[in-house]
């Protein structure tokens, strides 16, 4: 009986809420449906809120989910635009020309993908090569690179992440990642996870590294990045390094439609593109777009 | 005498609308089981075209946007998933059951007022706060009593299980001692047993069916429970070597893979024949503590 009186409690509040969810001022509002990338969640949070703020008639929902879930969303049809801090996949465009859904891409960040360990961690740098054998699984042992006598630890995204398949594609060689990986539920995780491991090593978007304050977050060591051997060393944090492309792991983060995008998405996309969108960028940690994918963005508005 | 009022042709009629509705009902749930069974089964089977048996079942490796050779092993899993189970069983079973047993025999009725409901609200923390639980505190307690450098480990996972599992076991476990008839115990305190021994000699055997249904249906929840791992055990996709190691279970890899996955594609189908072993384990464990439960009652009828 309690069962039968809590059931019709809860239909009847879910009347209610459906009833107010209809009502004629949200209507009118536009909607825009984001959704994809968890290394970019936060930052078009902050862009669509702001922008929001200025032109009051639009309602933005940003969904996180991995840039594989956000590529989905488009060529399923359940998003305006999604959020890919990776390529499209040849497998994936040919599904989308399949449901003749035809992707329009736009560059609207730059990120630089930081090689994180616990702040104990004595290792300051390490090389392309030595990234992708830590995470293939070939080192297993932190003295192997002069670091502690120490099983290394390692932190790493789920398939779906745009960030997986990047590190996998350029620094990994297309090889397996090591089944040893522990798949953390985005960025935030992986950062949670190396602050408490002292053997852990992880990779995340840039912007992740900063707290509220707009400082590297107690705790975590951000390595600096070679090459090779012979190149010099750069961190992700010095802007100069990542803007002259320097830094060896920095890549494009992308949103993309199906087709032409709507007025409402289009004027979005330019508050993006715009000086204050791209300050906004900056602010969040991330680098802003240079002049060629800037001009190849302006050929997909129209 | 108890008088009966006389129905009218219009009550003969209710009567039998109503039995009606009830007869639905109860067809309905076995028509909804036979559905998802036949879902699972018709798109679990396309992974087949690709992936043999063999391999699905025997592979330890799970890797399938590899791009060296995609992989559909699913061996690991399915023995990380035994492994976090057992290990949870191990843990709340004898917390469990004597949990039960202290209600049923020991507490004063004031005690067993308050811890019952107490125990009943243990089963209504959502899975997702149980995995914070594990992340912020179980977790890094493992690390440091047992001095690993994180403590995403399989043990984790099997804790947290434990809590999650234990309302089922005691609840069910209280009931079926609560259910052995007095005169049981009281030809056994006339023979001169104490308590003790009537609780271990007489109870605990006359409704030892009970108790292994309560330990069955708690490995039911056990092995589908799905957030509280996903957070907890770290995910990664090794074959498990001990509980000390990050492990991903069968749920888990559902979970993290099916809401990327492109439809209708290999790797789709096969997260549905994972689906599919994962209804199958269930409903066996689910049945043999329905089929000793049932035994139980008319054991003691």
């Amino acid at each position: 009986m309690k069962k039968l009186t809590a059931t019709i409690g809860l239909l009847a509040l879910l009347l209610v809420a459906s009833l107010g969810l209809t009502s004629p001022a949200s209507a009118q509002k536009k909607m825009i449906q984001i959704k994809g990338s968890d290394t970019m969640v936060n930052l078009v949070q902050i862009l669509a809120e702001e922008y929001m703020a200025k032109k009051p008639g639009t309602a933005i929902a940003v969904l996180g989910g991995g840039s594989g879930t956000g590529i989905t969303a488009i060529i399923n049809g359940t998003c305006d635009l999604a959020n890919h801090s990776r390529e499209w996949k040849p497998k994936e465009l040919d599904l989308a020309y399949e449901k003749g859904v035809r992707p329009r891409i736009f560059a609207i960040a730059v990120d630089a993908l930081s090689i994180i360990v616990n702040e104990k961690n004595p290792i300051e740098t390490l090389t392309m090569a030595q990234v992708g054998s830590i995470f293939r699984g070939e080192i297993k042992n932190w003295k192997v690179l002069g670091g502690p006598d120490q099983k290394i630890s390692l932190y790493g995204r789920q398939s779906n992440s745009g960030t997986y398949s990047f590190l996998q594609e350029h620094v990994l060689n297309n090889k397996n990642y090591s089944p040893d990986v522990k798949e953390m539920n985005g960025n935030a995780q992986i950062i949670e996870a190396v602050v408490q491991d002292l053997a852990g090593i992880g990779y995340v978007g840039v912007g992740y590294l900063y707290d509220e304050k707009g400082e590297v977050r107690k705790g975590l060591k951000v390595l600096k990045i070679k090459k090779d051997d012979n190149a010099p060393e750069y961190s992700p944090l010095d802007k100069e390094a990542v803007y002259s492309a320097k830094y060896a792991i920095s890549r494009p983060l992308y949103q993309c439609t199906n087709g032409k995008p709507s007025a409402a998405v289009a004027d979005f996309i330019r508050f993006e593109l715009s000086p204050e969108g791209q300050a906004i960028v900056e602010k969040e940690g991330f680098f802003k777009i240079g002049k060629d994918l800037m001009d190849q963005n302006e050929k997909n508005l129209r | 005498m108890i008088s009966v009022k006389k129905k009218g042709v219009l009550g003969d009629l209710k009567e039998s609308l109503i039995q009606k509705i009830f007869q639905t009902s109860g067809l309905l749930a076995i028509i909804v089981l036979l559905g998802i069974f036949a879902l699972l089964f018709y798109t679990a089977i396309p992974a087949f075209r690709e992936v043999s048996l063999k391999e699905f079942l025997t592979s330890t490796r799970w890797d399938p946007t590899s791009p060296e050779r995609p992989e559909y092993g699913l061996l690991s899993m399915l023995a990380s998933t035994v492994m976090v189970t057992i290990g949870a069983l191990l843990i709340a079973f004898p917390v469990g059951v004597a949990v039960a047993a202290y209600l049923s025999d020991v507490a004063s009725p004031r005690v067993r007022e308050i811890v019952k409901p107490v125990v009943e609200l243990l089963a209504a923390i959502p899975s997702v706060v149980v995995g914070f639980i594990g992340i912020t505190l179980v977790g890094p307690m493992i690390a440091k009593i047992f001095n690993l450098s994180h403590g995403l480990t399989a043990l984790n996972g099997s804790l947290l299980l434990a809590i999650m599992a234990l309302p089922t076991i005691i609840s069910i476990s209280e009931d079926s001692l609560n259910a052995v008839p007095i005169s049981f115990v009281e030809a056994s305190l006339a023979l001169g047993a104490n308590r003790w021994q009537t609780l271990v000699r007489v109870k605990i055997p006359a409704a030892l069916s009970g108790i292994i249904a309560s330990l069955m249906l708690g490995m039911g929840r056990a092995i589908g429970e799905t957030m509280t791992v996903l957070m907890a055990t770290g995910n990664a996709r090794a074959f498990p070597q001990g509980f000390l190691q990050s492990v991903r279970t069968l749920t888990a890899n559902i979970a993290i893979e099916l809401g990327e996955v492109p439809y209708y594609t290999t790797h789709y189908y096969a997260l549905f024949a994972i689906g599919l072993v994962l209804f199958i384990m269930t409903f066996f464990v689910n049945l043999t503590a329905d089929v000793i439960l049932e035994k139980q009652k008319r054991k003691l009828q």
